[in-house]
């Protein structure tokens, strides 16, 4: 680790103008502080979000759930309002980084094995920063790429809360990351399903399953299609074709435990 | 004896409330006055040649105070290899120079070519980064097989990559030729023994003093053989004298044979602080770790199986490749030879084995003895050969096993391979086994799996290991450059209590408990009243340390010899202090009496007319109660087992949950079963986590892809099942005066087989004919298995 300074705001306008040069927001940590103690990043200055009581949070706006951006994985986990979400979180890390680790910290970083991500597309979530409040289908723009400009921050995610919904992870064994994700949520107009952890282009989401599905939803409604595995994931833990394979299994697991 | 406190008291682990209430002292949580950080420059390529390395601006940098490179080692000693093996044709193994820094070439992708001290380990870290090294990387040597064939070599002096080509035993080469040729059946399978990062919970850390006055050295360091280490120091690399050299491994946070290695680190520190006149410190980080430790396994075997029409074994050959990495770390050459090779007759009375093992030098980390070191890959390839034979032969394989066992009435038993195993009932084992796995019940769980679309495999293995490493006069012959002995004091202090200092050393084996049972039941008094000292080489008198489930067998013998000098002497005491003849004196629960009489004087009392003689007959007894003793033991001992399990398998995604577990061992006498049932427990863990997770992967260019627990699976405790352990089936040792055999490798010798065996059958009993998968058993590897047949 290099050495930095830290500041704590309380509102996020403060956070916001303590941001900017050198200067980088701080979640939880849990990924930013394994890459500072790498020595893989050098910000003088973390911003800390985490006493920013704007930004914490669960409560219903209408039918959707709003979650403040530094709200912690265990409080997800911990709400039940939309099941499928928080049987989500609770299955994020281990306990210490679900204490620590937030929805707007993971949501920011987009790592391409994360759950969130899977969350906030299957859902149709908006997110919502210091500036303005972007759909999740323009957010995610691949691999740990987001549409947020430098010191935007994320205050806070919107859910519209489904039907039915289900999140289906099969493990990298090692990291217990997502080697493939599938979230899969039935809303009044249709079906959405957002893949995380198969693909070279990050979450994203599986149209011809929705189209199936939105008009049959059912596990069946998914045996003629098959998931191109051009553009998977090769890597220590499995295949493109075996990354594929996954997609489709999960979808239809997650389709015959949607509640 | 008081049953909570002697031999076979499950007495619980003292040393667990230090471990568990964080008052342990590991090497790293010692700090000095004056203090200062080493922090080494480590190579990022795997294979490179030093144009030069300059070190002007770091060592201008805050607090840096000084910087070493190669070139201030070129001229001291290496770490040597312990055993010299001699290669078929009668030639040495090739032996490189393994420097205390890398000097001229860096190997392996860690390979430390310098190392920093300042102040601090920032300072030192920052000062890392700025030293200017120009490396000219190479290509990589990475594939054994084309580290054979091809012309890029790890160590351009040797002038090939095969470090030895060792035959065992080559007189019975053309026996097993012909057997296999003229065989019934041959079964061959050619498999892979994954590669393993010991990954110890407590990562090496090294901090050396040094006092001008008295040219003396303390090291405190992370060793599993603080003597073993010291004497490498002193003989072979910076030739410290022993005497003027103090290794001590306080609290040591898991070995599994990476820390009975000495290392380069070890050197740099005692070097630097002798330099600055400052204590030196060093701590790895987890990376570090990943990249350095010596690995484990690391084998590409083909084994044949030769089988007459009754089913009857006729021959084992076996041709294996063993990654030695880089440089030859401590016991690397034993580890594939004598302690994989003696073991390839396993639990049968097979006529013939041959074994022909290639070492070759890879551009990786070194590879050296990792719990059970040999002998899990041993195990591992017969008991997958014998499995695939008896699905060839359509033969059951529990009963193929028993046709083949030795029988009890057979021991002592010359093995074809070389052992002389003393006793051991394999029949007995199997039984227990089939009982409390509940066998009978197999067909009804398979229904039930089925029923929730999963398969269900059942896999079994029988394995015998040698341990209690070792007999000096054998291993002297094949070999080895030290002796394996082990030494003991017993000191019986005036007011009562004891201070047994052993050169074992205990780093999880539970020592500091066991090993006052054994005295406790000797002396006839509680166990509490006894302490353990180990890990110092200015307290205890010797040592060969801990590896090869060998502290209880040859270090506890040890302990038996001095007490039992201890029993001659306070007899003696005794006898004064009653007036009587020694040959009359009984010691029976602490109390020595006159036979017959009812004149007696407790232990405590002849304890403390030892140190107050006043009225001793000094011409007899010399004042003072302490003893040592040497134990060499006469022959390894040979823990058996049979080992089953049964895993269900999702054939959707290929993952694979082991469901139940029966672990049936002899270990001889068993001292305490709570701590042996512990050390059962984490050597299945291990063993399993070999089997279905651990996987070290280098790419073509020798970068270590799984370098962290992101990428590296290690067990978790959701991963293993409910283990049913039984050590009931004990046959005691035959040469030690424990009878007891060792247990702490058992585990992870046992599972590995037992566990492909049961997924291959899972996979077989879902219509899909694959024989061999390797290890680790991934959700990946199973699908695509299950998708090419
Ligand atoms: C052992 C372990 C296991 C894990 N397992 C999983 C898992 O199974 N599934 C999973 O999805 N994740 C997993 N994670 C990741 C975890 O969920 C992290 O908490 C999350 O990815 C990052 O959130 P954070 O709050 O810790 O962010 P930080 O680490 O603090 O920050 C991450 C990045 O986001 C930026 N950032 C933080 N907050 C905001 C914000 N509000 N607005 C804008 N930018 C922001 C930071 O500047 C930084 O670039 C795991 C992490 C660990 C250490």
């Amino acid at each position: 680790m290099y050495a930095f300074d830290i500041e704590r705001p309380e509102t996020i306008a403060e956070a916001v103008a303590a941001l900017g040069g050198e200067a980088q927001a701080l979640g939880g940590g849990q990924t930013l502080i394994p890459t500072l103690k790498a020595r893989l990043a050098s910000p003088d200055k973390l911003v800390s979000l985490s006493s920013i009581s704007e930004m914490q949070g669960i409560r219903l706006e209408g039918r959707d759930l709003w979650i403040g951006g530094a709200t912690v994985h265990a409080d997800v986990a911990n709400d039940g309002t939309y099941a499928a979400l928080s049987d989500l979180a609770a299955h994020i890390g281990d306990p210490a980084v679900r204490n620590r680790g937030t929805i707007g910290g993971s949501i920011a970083n987009n790592d391409p094995a994360a759950c969130y991500p899977a969350a906030a597309l299957g859902s149709g979530a908006t997110i919502v920063t210091n500036t303005r409040e972007i759909a999740a289908d323009d957010f995610f723009q691949g691999m740990f790429d987001t549409a947020l400009n430098e010191e935007e921050i994320i205050t806070a995610v919107k859910f519209p809360i489904p039907e039915v919904a289900n999140y289906q992870k099969f493990v990298q064994p090692a990291s217990r990351f997502a080697l493939v994700g599938v979230f899969v949520a039935k809303y009044a107009d249709g079906v959405r399903v957002a893949v995380t952890g198969a693909s070279n282009e990050g979450v994203h989401r599986w149209s011809a399953a929705e189209d199936a599905l939105s008009s049959n939803f059912s596990a069946g409604a998914l045996d003629g299609l098959s998931v191109p595995s051009g553009n998977m994931i090769a890597d220590l833990h499995g295949s493109p074709d075996y990354r594929a394979h996954l997609v489709k299994v999960m979808t239809g697991r997650a389709v015959a435990q949607a509640s | 004896m008081p049953k909570d406190s002697g031999i076979g008291a499950a007495t619980l682990r003292r040393e667990d409330v230090r471990f568990l209430t964080g008052k342990g002292q590991y090497s790293d949580d010692i700090n000095l006055f004056g203090q200062v950080a080493a922090v080494f420059a480590r190579s990022t390529v795997a294979n490179g040649k030093i144009n030069s390395i300059d070190t002007t601006t770091a060592a201008a940098m805050p607090g840096v105070l000084a910087i070493f490179t190669g070139e201030d080692f070129a001229e001291v000693g290496g770490n040597p290899a312990g055993w010299l093996i001699n290669s078929r044709d009668g030639t040495p193994m090739h032996e490189p120079k393994r420097p205390v820094l890398a000097h001229g070439k860096v190997r392996h992708v860690g390979d430390a070519y310098a190392a920093v001290i300042a102040e601090t380990a920032e300072q030192a870290q920052n000062a890392v980064e700025a030293i200017e090294a120009d490396i000219e990387e190479l290509p990589a040597v990475v594939n054994m097989k084309d580290a054979l064939s091809g012309s890029n070599f790890v160590h351009d002096e040797i002038g090939t990559n095969q470090c030895f080509d060792w035959g065992w035993i080559e007189d019975n080469r053309a026996a097993t030729d012909a057997a296999i040729k003229g065989a019934h059946h041959v079964t061959t399978l050619e498999l892979v023994n994954n590669r393993l990062v010991p990954n110890a919970m407590e990562p090496r850390c090294s901090m050396a003093q040094y006092n001008s006055a008295t040219d003396e050295y303390v090291l405190h360091t992370t060793s599993q053989n603080p003597h073993l280490t010291r004497l490498l120091i002193s003989a072979f690399v910076l030739g410290i004298p022993e005497n003027k050299l103090t290794v001590i491994a306080p609290d040591v946070g898991g070995g599994f044979g990476s820390k009975i290695y000495h290392y380069g680190e070890e050197a740099l520190v005692l070097a630097a602080a002798k330099k600055l006149g400052r204590p030196v410190k060093w701590t790895a980080n987890r990376t570090e770790a990943f990249l350095t430790d010596a690995h484990g396994r690391d084998h590409v075997t083909k084994i044949e199986l030769a089988l007459d029409a009754e089913g009857n074994f006729l021959a084992f050959r076996t041709e294996t490749m063993a990654n030695v990495g880089a440089y030859l770390s401590n016991f690397s050459t034993a580890t594939p030879t004598f302690l994989h090779g003696t073991l390839m007759a396993g639990n049968y009375t097979v006529p013939n084995v041959y074994v022909n093992v290639k070492a070759v030098f890879t551009n990786t980390a070194p590879v050296d003895a990792y719990r059970g070191a040999g002998r899990p890959e041993a195990t591992y390839s017969l008991e997958r050969v014998i499995d695939k034979a008896a699905r060839e032969l359509g033969m059951d394989p529990i009963a193929l096993r028993r046709k083949n066992f030795v029988k009890p009435d057979q021991y002592p038993f010359a093995s074809a391979a070389g052992l002389e195993y003393d006793s051991g009932n394999y029949d007995a084992l199997m039984d227990k086994m089939e009982e409390v796995a509940d066998l009978a019940g197999f067909a009804a769980r398979r229904k039930e799996s089925e029923a929730k679309g999963l398969l269900r495999g059942f896999g079994v293995n029988a394995y015998i290991e040698a341990c209690g490493i070792a007999p000096s006069n054998l291993v002297g012959v094949l070999g080895s450059r030290v002796g394996l002995y082990d030494a003991a004091t017993v000191r019986v202090n005036a007011t009562g209590n004891l201070s047994v200092m052993v050169g074992a050393h205990s780093h999880g084996q539970g020592h500091e408990t066991a090993f006052p049972q054994v005295v406790a039941e000797m002396l006839g008094i509680d166990a509490s009243v006894i302490d353990i000292v180990h890990g110092d080489t200015s307290k205890i008198p010797f040592g060969m340390g801990t590896y090869g489930s060998r502290s209880l067998a040859v270090c506890g013998s040890a302990v038996v010899r001095a007490t039992e000098k201890i029993i001659n002497k306070a007899k003696k005491i005794a006898a004064h202090m009653l007036e009587a003849s020694d040959a009359d004196i009984e010691l029976k629960e602490g109390v020595f009496s006159v036979a017959g009489t009812d004149r007696s004087v407790s232990f405590g009392e002849v304890a403390l007319k030892a140190y107050i003689p006043h009225d001793f007959p000094l011409e007899d007894i010399e004042p003072g109660l302490e003893e040592t003793a040497f134990y060499d033991p006469a022959n390894f001992t040979y823990p058996s087992g049979a080992y089953c399990c049964e895993v269900e398998l999702d054939p959707e995604t290929g993952k694979v949950r082991v469901d139940r577990f029966a672990a049936v061992d002899d270990f001889g006498n068993v001292i305490n079963p709570m701590i042996v049932t512990g050390q059962v427990h984490g050597g299945l863990g291990q063993g399993i986590g070999q089997a279905l997770l651990e996987n070290t992967t280098y790419d073509e260019n020798g970068q270590l892809l799984s370098a962290s627990y992101m990428d590296y699976t290690m067990p978790r405790a959701d991963d293993l099942p409910f283990y049913a352990v039984d050590h009931s089936q004990g046959n005691p040792c035959t040469h030690n005066p424990l009878g007891v055999k060792g247990c702490g490798e058992a585990g992870a010798i046992g599972s590995p087989p037992t566990i492909v065996n049961a997924v291959i059958d899972a996979m077989q009993s879902g219509g899909k004919n694959v024989t061999h998968i390797d290890m680790p058993v991934t959700p990946h590897r199973v699908w695509s298995a299950m998708q090419n047949v």
